[in-house]
């Protein structure tokens, strides 16, 4: 997406929810993102019965049943409760994540695309320091580095989320800043803050609000992956990548520990990819009235 | 084919800025760690310390001194190849990375070779009929890529290969190319699948764009309608030109496997350099983190620009800026 097909189609909101109405794909990842999302909510407030905690020695790795729909645990807890409460914690962790690199990275960039000489050469330097390191990397870098709880693994991740939103934010913003409206806007002596916030904000949304949908499924994979290491959420609480780290030696005598959190994870991420190709497309003005 | 050299040494120039703010990105953020290097790697037992223990300890790692001395002898001592010293292994940083490295590169070679056997075949189905079954086909094997996390498939294939056919090779202690390169080439294969795999499908999803967007422009008409043959017109008009984007993000994912195969390592035993860092954190060794995470962004950096320069040279647009 390009600053000139911004600028020429001003985005209009009816259209683009059409858009992404019609996508069965996007659809169908919204579905399967808000099923995910219902059951986890419904667990955290206690409607689906069981605690994700609580250990129950007699009934230690069943099989699934009518009263454990993804059987137990090596403790005896509910898998499916422990699977829910994993997406809720996933979700908290990518919504907080993204949702701050979002917020910061953005108004940094359009700070460096507008202003551009000092305050872009601090922001883009920055920018470069922390695109040098492979995201996966800092993530655990910096996750080891801090005491651990499901905050400080949002804050890692939204570290490395911030440098792409301010290069997603920085390029279009300094291309509006060419464009005649901003340019009268600043000749005409309004304040840089009502320019930003008024002008040029608004007509960089589009390119932020695709840019969020698409981060949030690798941020859900970033956590999984850290969990993995024995770098996410601490124990006991539940985490889709320490269930299946933990299901890997009793993979052979209870293949639904691995095979549950398994197969909601890629449905998270498979769900989440699905929505944001469909936002991007929604978004795209050169898909527009096709 | 010249390479345009101002291009490059500004490049050049700009990556040994980027490089210095990574040393000082990597310093403080050691620094930020609860405690200091000397309780957070003793844990517990740093409370038994007498004061002149700690203060001992203290002058022996340096940390007594002003923080910016201790950052230019960090880095002076990175200069001149001294990476620190690992106390868990007994050996330099400097011989566990040059060990590591080569184990890391193996992989993140074989690993690219997989994924473009994989994407670009895939991304030219899909991009030969956009909207039929195979384009279908092809976008699924691409989404499921990009969905499954590395650290499943690997634990899916370790586990089922091993129990039902007995396949294990990684369970053996690691041999190297140059010993044993049949062992070698058995351990580094579900670890390459695995990677390959998943980098398939950002490679697969460029191709099909990359071929899509060029098909549709006016010179490819231009050439159908002189008579070049349908397959000459396919490989050299169309791939060729489509061939830039490929290689930009190959190369970025050559970048990231340098440094964001932790997991696969970890998983399939390979000691790479992405292990020796998780192997670091676990021991709270952080020497070894600090030393290996900026070998780590060095050589994510220079990949990074040697794929710039390579896509300088092969697009003719930018060569001629």
């Amino acid at each position: 997406m390009t600053v000139e097909m911004l600028v020429d189609t001003p985005p209009r909101g009816g259209q683009r929810l059409r858009l992404l109405l019609h996508s069965r794909s996007g659809m169908a990842g919204l579905v399967v993102v808000c099923l995910l999302l219902i059951v986890a909510v419904a667990q955290a407030v206690g409607l689906l019965g069981y605690n994700p905690l609580t250990q129950v020695p007699g009934i230690r790795l069943q099989g699934p049943t009518a009263a454990h729909w993804f059987g137990t645990d090596q403790f005896g807890r509910d898998v499916f409760s422990r699977v829910a409460a994993g997406v809720a914690n996933t979700a908290r962790i990518a919504l907080v994540a993204v949702g701050a690199a979002a917020l910061v990275g953005t108004l940094l960039g359009v700070v460096a695309g507008f202003f551009l000489k000092g305050p872009d050469a601090v922001i883009s330097g920055v920018t470069n320091v922390l695109f040098a390191f492979p995201p996966l990397l800092l993530a655990l870098s910096l996750a080891s580095v801090m005491e651990r709880n499901w905050f400080t693994v949002a804050v890692a991740i939204a570290i490395v989320y911030v440098p792409i939103f301010i290069r997603v934010a920085r390029g279009p913003v300094m291309s509006l800043r060419g464009i005649e409206y901003v340019r009268a806007a600043i000749s005409s002596g309004q304040s840089r803050l009502m320019i930003m916030l008024r002008h040029v904000l608004p007509n960089i949304t589009s390119i932020v609000i695709v840019q969020v949908s698409l981060s949030l499924s690798w941020a859900v994979l970033t956590e999984a992956s850290l969990s993995f290491l024995g770098l996410g959420t601490p124990p006991p609480a539940p985490s889709l990548g320490s269930m299946i780290y933990e299901a890997r030696t009793l993979v052979y005598v209870a293949p639904w520990t691995m095979i549950a959190p398994g197969v909601v994870v890629v449905l998270l991420v498979v769900g989440l990819n699905l929505l944001g190709d469909g936002l991007r497309d929604a978004f795209d003005p050169r898909k527009r009235g096709t | 084919m010249s390479i345009p050299w101002r291009g490059v040494i500004r490049r050049i120039l700009s990556m040994l800025g980027t490089l210095l703010g990574v040393a000082v990105f990597v310093f403080i953020m050691l620094r930020a760690i609860p405690g200091n290097q000397i309780t957070a790697g003793l844990g517990t037992e740093a409370a038994a310390l007498t004061p002149e223990q700690r203060a001992a300890l203290e002058a022996y790692y340096g940390i007594d001194k002003p923080l910016l001395g201790q950052f230019f002898t960090w880095i002076g001592n990175v200069l001149t190849g001294n990476l620190g010293f690992s106390s868990r292994s007994q050996v330099s940083v400097l011989s566990l990375t040059l060990n590591a490295l080569p184990v890391t590169f193996e992989l993140a070679v074989l690993s690219i070779v997989l994924a473009l056997l994989i994407g670009i075949p895939l991304g030219m189905l899909s991009a030969s009929k956009p909207d039929s079954p195979r384009d279908a086909i092809g976008q699924l094997i691409g989404l499921a890529g990009l969905s499954v996390p590395s650290f499943l498939l690997a634990s899916a294939l370790l586990t089922i290969l091993s129990a039902k056919f007995g396949f294990n090779p990684n369970g053996e202690a690691y041999a190297t190319l140059t010993e044993d390169p049949v062992r070698n080439l058995r351990q580094m294969l579900l670890p390459s699948l695995t990677l390959g795999f998943g980098i398939a499908a950002p490679i697969m999803r460029t191709t099909r764009t990359a071929l899509l967007e060029v098909r549709s422009q006016d010179f490819v008409r231009t050439a159908r309608a002189k008579g070049v043959g349908m397959r000459r017109l396919q490989v050299r008009h169309i791939l060729g030109n489509a061939l830039v984007p490929i290689v930009t993000i190959t190369g970025l994912q050559f970048g990231y496997l340098l440094g964001g195969a932790v997991v696969v390592e970890q998983i399939f035993s390979l000691p790479g350099i992405g292990r020796q860092v998780l192997i670091g954190i676990q021991g709270k060794e952080y020497a070894v983190v600090q030393s290996t995470v900026l070998v780590i962004a060095l050589l994510f950096v220079v990949v990074n620009l040697l794929t710039d320069i390579l896509y300088r040279i092969i697009d003719p647009r930018v060569r001629a800026e």
